[in-house]
């Protein structure tokens, strides 16, 4: 009876604790967005987040989109041969990047290498003082560090999943067209009648901006939130990964339903 | 002028200075981190215009002290009243206008690290003033000047030693030619020369602009020389206050104990704990 009666507080306060650091997470998600005119006397600030995390993120982004459009060639060739529609491969590789892979891999390859290193930044601001003593100098933070880092993510998760879907292309350009003799003009010809702006491009586009609003806003505020010591922003670093990650998905999930499920 | 602390049992009260205004009156101040209390009805003045030290064994609150009257913490009780105003009261606006009349020497220096030397002193030139680039670029020279290390302006904070560091602090602090300095142990890891410069320094900023200082150190014979006004606290209470020449002269066991480095006395060295022999001994 006393057992069951201490489990179940224990539950009930992690729970709370749970729910409070998320009613946290979304007030200072809150605060950053309300913060975000900042960005528009300066903008350098965010076009400086934007290269950083550009540069973190373009090689392996570009890397992994060409091994994952290969793969597509490799494995839509394979299926569509059976149905004798091989020349259906370019739509087939288009969509499911434009519309799945590109986006979610990217966000999900953003969020191990740049989000992990905004939280370590942040984190160790915090630890070393640095965000106390910029609101020593009257400098809010959230205004100065956190704003344009979100607004810089924004932006370029959209740029870095339209690169992934391009070099995605090309990839099984190679393998369905060079290796294994799809008609190039089919190839490109299918994509270009079947590919829709609307149904396929802007869907994209916004799972990339949401997928890139989460993974910053996720990283960034485990960063404002770490244990100011070395440890403390260790866990920190993995926990942006991890939750980044599982929220890119669970939401794509719900995004693609919404999008393409009516239908 | 002075409301006379209450807690002030025999220190040189008498020969107190009181012809300048408080800058900074604290009354009251109670402050607790989870179980521990730290400041249990702390009153305390600084004068303006003055160097009031603030000293104690480490582990007695200074820091956040410091951090009290600046606003980055807020208290459980009591008010803190700075320029007239009441901090506690104050909303993020309020705060940031009160702190840019304000310098602050952390302890750890805090430096923000992705900028040189340099960009660090311009920072809050930068940020809050619109000088010309080149009015800048001489301003943070004169301020570098002043630390001893303008030849280090290029130089990345990671490339600093760490008294260098803090002097770099100590430039961007007064950077902005504030009313009032923080220094939160400015002397730590310091050379005997940089010393002796940084307590001319800290004595020739608070003549010269007419400063407010507040030192928070544990060198005591540094302190001693540059203070114009010395509070004892430990245990979240003053326990003595006085000139250092009255506080030199104090009998009493408390302040002894601390000037002279006695390491046993009515001051406790050790954080609170259970008798040791217990604690050895098992669980019970
Ligand atoms: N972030 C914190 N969380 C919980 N307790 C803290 C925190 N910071 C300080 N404390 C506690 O507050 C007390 C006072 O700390 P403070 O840093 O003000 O000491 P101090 O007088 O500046 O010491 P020192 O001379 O060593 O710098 C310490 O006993 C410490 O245990
Ligand atoms: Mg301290």
């Amino acid at each position: 009876m006393g057992m069951t009666r201490t489990a179940l507080m224990q539950l009930g306060t992690s729970v709370l604790a749970g729910l409070e650091r998320l009613g946290r997470a979304h007030l200072l998600l809150l605060a950053t967005l309300c913060a975000s005119d900042e960005v528009l006397r300066r903008p350098r600030l965010v076009l400086e987040q934007v290269f950083n995390i550009g540069t973190l993120s373009l090689v392996i982004v570009g890397v992994s989109g060409l091994f994952v459009g290969m793969v597509l060639g490799l494995q839509g060739y394979t299926v569509l041969a059976k149905f004798g529609a091989a020349e259906s491969l370019g739509i087939l590789v288009a969509a499911s990047l434009v519309r799945e892979l590109g986006p979610v891999v990217t966000a999900l390859l953003v969020a191990g290498r740049a989000g992990s290193a905004l939280t370590a930044e942040i984190g160790l601001m915090k630890a070393t003082e640095q965000l106390a003593a910029l609101e020593m100098m009257a400098v809010d933070p959230i205004r100065r560090i956190l704003a344009p880092r979100l607004l810089g993510g924004l932006i370029s998760m959209p740029l870095l999943a339209a690169i992934f879907s391009a070099v995605g292309v090309v990839g099984g350009y190679f393998v369905g067209v060079g290796l294994l003799g799809v008609d190039a003009g089919a190839y490109w010809g299918q994509m270009q009648a079947r590919i829709d702006v609307q149904e396929d491009l802007v869907n994209g586009v916004i799972k990339s901006l949401v997928f890139g609003l989460v993974v910053t806003s996720v990283a960034l505020f485990q960063g404002y939130e770490a244990v100011p010591t070395a440890e403390g922003v260790s866990r920190a670093t993995t926990r942006a990964v991890v939750q980044s990650a599982l929220l890119v998905l669970g939401l794509d999930f719900i995004l693609t339903a919404l999008m393409f499920g009516g239908d | 002028m002075f409301a006379e602390p209450p807690v002030n049992p025999d220190s040189g009260a008498s020969s107190k200075e009181s012809h300048a205004e408080p800058l900074v009156e604290i009354r009251d101040l109670c402050f607790r981190r989870g179980d521990q209390l730290i400041f249990a009805d702390l009153n305390l003045d600084l004068p303006c215009g003055l160097v009031t030290a603030v000293m104690g064994p480490s582990g007695s609150g200074k820091t956040t002290l410091l951090k009290l009257i600046t606003g980055q913490l807020k208290p459980d009780a009591g008010s803190i009243r700075v320029a007239g105003e009441e901090i506690t009261r104050l909303d993020q606006q309020g705060l940031f206008r009160l702190r840019r009349r304000m310098g602050m020497l952390f302890q750890s220096s805090a430096l923000l690290t992705d900028l040189s030397v340099f960009d660090n002193v311009a920072y809050p030139l930068r940020e809050h003033t619109r000088l010309s680039p080149s009015l800048i670029r001489k301003l943070v020279l004169l301020k570098l000047e002043a630390v001893g290390l303008r030849g280090a302006w290029s130089l990345m904070p990671s490339e600093l030693s760490g008294g260098m560091a803090r002097r770099v602090a100590l430039a961007r602090a007064i950077a902005l030619d504030p009313m009032m300095i923080l220094y939160d142990e400015p002397f730590t890891g310091q050379d005997p020369i940089s010393m002796g410069m940084l307590m001319a320094l800290i004595r020739k900023l608070n003549d010269a602009a007419r400063l407010t200082s507040i030192l928070v150190s544990h060198d005591v014979q540094e302190t001693l020389r540059i203070a114009d006004w010395i509070y004892l606290i430990a245990e979240g209470r003053v326990l003595a206050q006085g000139t250092p020449a009255a506080l030199t002269r104090d009998p009493s066991p408390w302040v002894r104990q601390f000037l002279d480095g006695l390491p046993d006395g009515p001051v406790h060295f050790h954080y609170p704990a259970p008798p040791l022999a217990k604690d050895l001994l098992g669980w019970g």
